[in-house]
This record gives structure tokens, sequence and C-alpha cells, in this order.
């Protein structure tokens, strides 16, 4: 709990970018276990919030709040790598409203009017970019998005250019750079669909699986660097080859979303091999972050942040390495695709990936721009105990997900003749789903947790010690690590 | 560095990086330029007229990815429409759409999107060239 300032007063617009990151995620929380009510009450909520409004309310806030999760890092990050401050606090404010603003109306308007009079209030007629999955949003607010996204990479190159030049910085400006350009993709929707479901992949495998990767390394190299105090040139050296290995399988890896869309064949070859090597990436991370935690040069009092980066690490790794494997091999995916195998894969992958990275930035900057190194001991402890309850709580649905998707290609999918129907299917997995719920409860409890940990106060006898320690380190947190 | 004995150094990994990443692009690049142009054969695209266009922004505009997989992508709530024509009719496909939502307690509701007689069959054009289109015969049965 000793009292820090900020190394770079601009640093401190990251806690708008975060507090707004983690209600959105909380929204999307509740979205997601109204969604999951409906896959076995199937009018749960209709006619007043149907399947597709609520699906996209829950996509669109995830996407939403890890942009913001990433803004937030990068007002942090970028001042202290670049050692100056940002070119303009004042835009980064600005920009902070607008997109909030713009988000939320968004988000009224899916739920407040049916979504074809959304598309005629906002114009799609002009450019019809509207209806396709994860990028539903009305031409404005997409349009928005590109201001707000170039308004803020303006800002940080131009912060970038007067300062100091770290590999982490590079890195994520260059991650943030391929994540503005590949939205433009989202103004591409041809007439014809094969067209339309290729230029899709360009947006969102590009992303998820291409350049978030970087800003996903940049993160936690930041983070793993503060914490551990292991030299930056073995850093640098372990992200450039991550990065490297990420984007000579992901970008290729594409290939494995063009198998049964429409695609010459030769995709079937191309996407297996290269997607079978993704998680290799994923794999390094995890080797990096508990290696320089265990070449650690430093006990740093806050051991939240860590346990999040080797977590981030791992899930990551299980998530978007192992359950992406399964059902990546063309073969394989002849049977998977489109079930509920994508599903948990989808999960497990942004959680460990992508939610996971942004909270461990979270962790560790939070207390500094609330003006201390660390936050009290027992609320690092409530924060630890949200890790593992949101982890089991994920796990749990990514296992009861996976169930049911090998049950839906047993019953649906691998017979010949007298396959069940979709729907006859669907009641066939309803135990499954109902577990899913379970684990989504205990999601909802984690993250709860994590949330009350932002007002748990240092114990007496914490508060007591303070004097004592006023080095580096704190002897009261032996290292208790994940 | 301990780690700099085999002379592997940041530089070399930073090569690495632009390197592979720029060869990998390019090469996506020249994949992709392929690709387009096997596209209109392997779509049919001399087939998509007027009533498909239209149809498919009758498809986004309602959102229907947002419950229903086409051609295996979507949401996983409602059943795969890439070949729902083969599998149920035009006809079927258009009464089924007028005579949502189905009230049935507790099973899954589709809203009614009250569509017009020629939003309707545009609607079944797009799905019946969406059903052309060469998919590696993908699904692997009828059910989707």
């Amino acid at each position: 709990m000793k009292p820090i300032a900020l190394k770079y007063k601009s640093q401190a617009v990251a806690k708008l970018y975060f507090i707004a990151a983690l209600a959105l995620f909380a929204g999307q929380i509740i979205f997601g276990l109204s969604l999951g009510l409906q896959y076995v009450i199937g009018d749960f909520l209709f006619p007043y919030i149907p399947f597709n409004q609520a699906r996209m309310v829950h996509t669109n806030l995830l996407i939403v709040w890890l942009l913001f999760g990433f803004m937030g890092a990068a007002y942090y990050i970028v001042p202290e790598e670049t050692e100056t401050e940002l070119w303009s606090p004042k835009l980064a404010v600005a920009l902070f409203w607008i997109f909030l603003v713009a988000g939320a109306l968004t988000i009224v308007g899916y739920l407040a009017v049916p979504y074809a009079k959304l598309a005629e209030l906002t114009g799609n007629e002009l450019l019809q970019t509207m209806g396709r999955e994860f990028l539903e949003q009305p031409l404005p607010t997409k349009l928005g998005i590109v201001v707000v996204a170039v308004g803020f990479m303006l800002n940080l190159t131009m912060t970038m250019l007067k300062g100091r030049k770290t590999s982490v910085g590079l890195v994520l400006m260059l991650g943030l750079w391929g994540l503005t350009l590949l939205f433009l993709f989202s103004f591409v929707n041809p007439h014809n669909l094969v067209r339309d479901k290729m230029y899709w992949w360009f947006v969102v495998h590009l992303w998820v699986e291409g350049v978030w990767e970087l800003i996903l390394g940049a993160l936690l190299a930041f983070v793993l660097v503060k914490t551990t105090g292991v030299d930056r040139e073995v850093i640098d050296k372990w992200l450039y080859i991550i990065i490297a290995f990420a984007l000579m399988t992901g970008i290729l890896g594409t290939g494995h979303h063009f198998y049964f869309i429409g695609l010459p064949g030769y995709w079937k070859t191309i996407g297996s091999v290269f997607s079978a090597m993704e998680p290799i990436p994923f794999f390094m991370m995890t080797v990096f972050a508990f290696n320089m935690v265990q070449r650690r040069r430093r006990e740093h009092p806050n051991q939240a942040a860590v346990t999040w980066a080797l977590g981030t690490s791992v899930i990551g790794f299980l998530g978007a390495g192992l359950w992406g494997f399964i059902h990546t091999l063309s073969p394989v995916n002849y049977y998977t695709h489109g079930t509920q195998v994508t599903a948990a894969h989808g999960h497990l992958a942004f959680y460990g990936a992508y939610v996971l990275v942004v909270i461990t930035m979270i962790s560790y900057a939070m207390p500094i721009l609330r003006g201390r190194e660390a936050n009290p001991l027992r609320a690092q402890a409530l924060e630890k105990k949200s890790f593992w309850t949101m982890s089991i709580g994920m796990g749990v649905m990514v296992l009861a997900l996976t169930g049911a998707g090998v049950l839906q290609v047993w019953l649906q999918r691998l017979p010949t003749s007298g396959a069940m129907s979709f729907m006859a299917t669907q009641d066939q997995l309803a135990t499954f789903y109902w577990v899913r719920i379970a684990g989504g409860v205990i999601f909802l409890l984690g993250l709860l947790m994590y949330l009350a940990s932002f007002f748990v106060g240092a114990s007496a006898e914490e508060l007591a010690q303070q004097p004592a320690h006023g080095g580096k380190g704190l002897k009261a947190a032996p290292a208790q690590r994940a | 560095m301990s780690q700099t004995q085999g002379g592997f150094t940041k530089q070399k990994a930073r090569n690495i990086f632009w390197g592979g990443s720029v060869f990998f692009a390019l090469l996506f690049t020249a994949l992709i330029v392929n690709t387009e142009q096997h596209i209109p054969q392997r779509s049919h695209a001399a087939d998509i007229t007027p009533a498909v266009v239209r149809g498919k922004a009758v498809w986004e505009t309602r959102n229907c990815i947002g419950c229903h997989t086409l051609l295996g992508e979507g949401a996983y709530f409602a059943p795969e429409l890439g070949n729902v024509i083969e599998r149920r009719g035009g006809e079927f496909v258009k009464a089924w759409i007028k005579a949502q939502p189905s009230g049935a307690p507790g099973r899954r509701q589709m809203p009614n999107f009250n569509l017009n007689e020629q939003q309707l069959d545009d609607l079944v054009e797009f799905l019946k060239w969406t059903g052309q289109v060469n998919t590696e015969k993908w699904p692997p049965n009828i059910e989707g």
C-alpha cells in the first residue's frame, strides 16, 4: 500500500477507460446469462428481448469493452514507455465520451427498436453493412468507431514520435494500427455472399487471431517487465518471437474459416496446416510468463497482477490453442463447423486471451492510478479468489458446451441417413445447457468478487505495518502466485 | 545475457517477425487474388439476380444471423439455412416465416418480421442461390 504518484500525469485518462470497460463487461455477462436461459427456456423474455437482440448486445459489449480495455492500456503504457506525456490528454478524454455515448446509443438502438427499423433510421440503405455477425452496428456507429480509432491512433502516434521507442511500445502500436486498418473491411459487403463472408473474416479472424495477439503480447510483456524486473532485452526477444509465430501461423490460418463457405478447396490444406500451428505462439506465451516470473528480480507488491498474467498465459493457451486445435483440421471441422464446439472454443479463447489480459493490465495499473503501488492484501486476496471463481465458472461452461457439441455432432451430423433434426437435437442437449448456465452463474459471481475487490480496504494489521516498510517489495506478501 | 550465448539477439527475433509477417501477408494476398478468380464460378455468380440481392438485404436487416447459421456461420440457436430450400422447399419457408411466432410455451420463438410477399420471395431466392454455392459438400447431411 505504498503511496505512489503516476510517472506521467496524462496516464490518468486510462482510469476512465478501465472503469467503463468493467461496467460494460458486467453488462455483457448479464446478457450472456439471459441467452443461456433462452437455450433451455425458449420463450424466456420473448417477445421483449428476442435471442438475436440479446446476442448482439452480448457480443458487441464484449468487443467494445475489450476495445476500451486496450485503449486504456495504451494510454497508460505509451507515456511510460515513451517517457513523455500524451500528445493530447484532452483528445483522449473527448474520444472516451464520444465512444461511450455512441456505444450506449447503439445498445439502446438494438433493444428499443426492431432491427429493420434501426437499419432504416440509420441510413443502412446508403451503404449496407448491417446484419452480419459481430458487425451489426449501424452505419453511424461504424463511422464513429473509425473516427474514434483514428483520433486515438493519432494521439498515440504523435506521443510515440516525440519519445523513446521501445519494443513493447512499437508492438503495441503495430497491433493497434492493424486493428484500426482491418476494421475498414467492415464496410466491405459485396452482394455475393461468398465474397462477403471472405472479407468479413478479414476483420474477425485477422483481429482475434492476428493483430490482437500483438496487443496481447505487448500488454503481457509490459506487466511482466514491471512486476518481475527481468531484463528488457530478454522480454523483448520473447515478445518478438511470440508475435512472429502468431502472424506466421495466424495469417494463413485464416484458411480454417474458408473450408465450407464456397471458397476453393485448397484452403482446406492451407487452413489445416497453418491453423494447426496456431497454438505454438500461445504455448510460447505460457512458457514465457512462467519463465519470467521464475527469474524475477524483485517481489512486486502487486501479486494479484502476476496471478492474472500467469492466468492469461495458461488459459489463453487452453482456449485459443487447445480448444482451437480440436476442431481446426478440415476433416474434423466438416462435422463440427457451426456446432456448440465452436461456441465452447470461442468462449474460452476470448476469456483466456483477451478478457484476462485486459484484467491483468487493469489489475496492475488501477492501484497506481488510484495512488498506491498495489492494492491492500485483502483486496488482492479477493482478486485472486475472483480469478479462480471466474476461471472455474468458465471451465464448467466450456466443458458443458463441448459436451453439447460432441453430442450434437453425434446425433445431427454423423449419421448419413436418419440424422436427427436441429431442434430435436437441441432438446437432447438440455442437460448440458443447464450445466452451462450453472457455469455462467459461477462466472458472474467471480466477476462480482472482482468488482468488489476495488472497494476492499487494508486490514488493521496491514495499516499498522505500513510505516515499517518504506523499502522495496512487501514483506507481508510472500510470493503467493497462482 | 545468458540467453544470447547462441548469438540469438533481439534484433534477430525482430527480423524474423518482420520478415515472416510480411512474407505471409504477401502470400495471403496472392492467395486471395487467386481465390477471387474462383469465386464467380464456385458461387454461380451469374445467377445473382436483383431478387437475390434484395433477398440478402432482407436477410441482413432482420438480423437472421443472430439466431441461425448460414453455411455454418452465425448463431447456433436455430437451424442452418444454407440448405433450407433443399430441406423444406421455398413454399414451406415462406409459410413458416409468416406463421411466427409459434407461441408454443417453453419453445424457442422466432419473431414475426411482417415481411410482404415480395420480401418473402426475395428471401427465398437468396436462400435458393445460397444453396447452390459449392461448399465442398458441406453440410454432411440434409439436417444441416
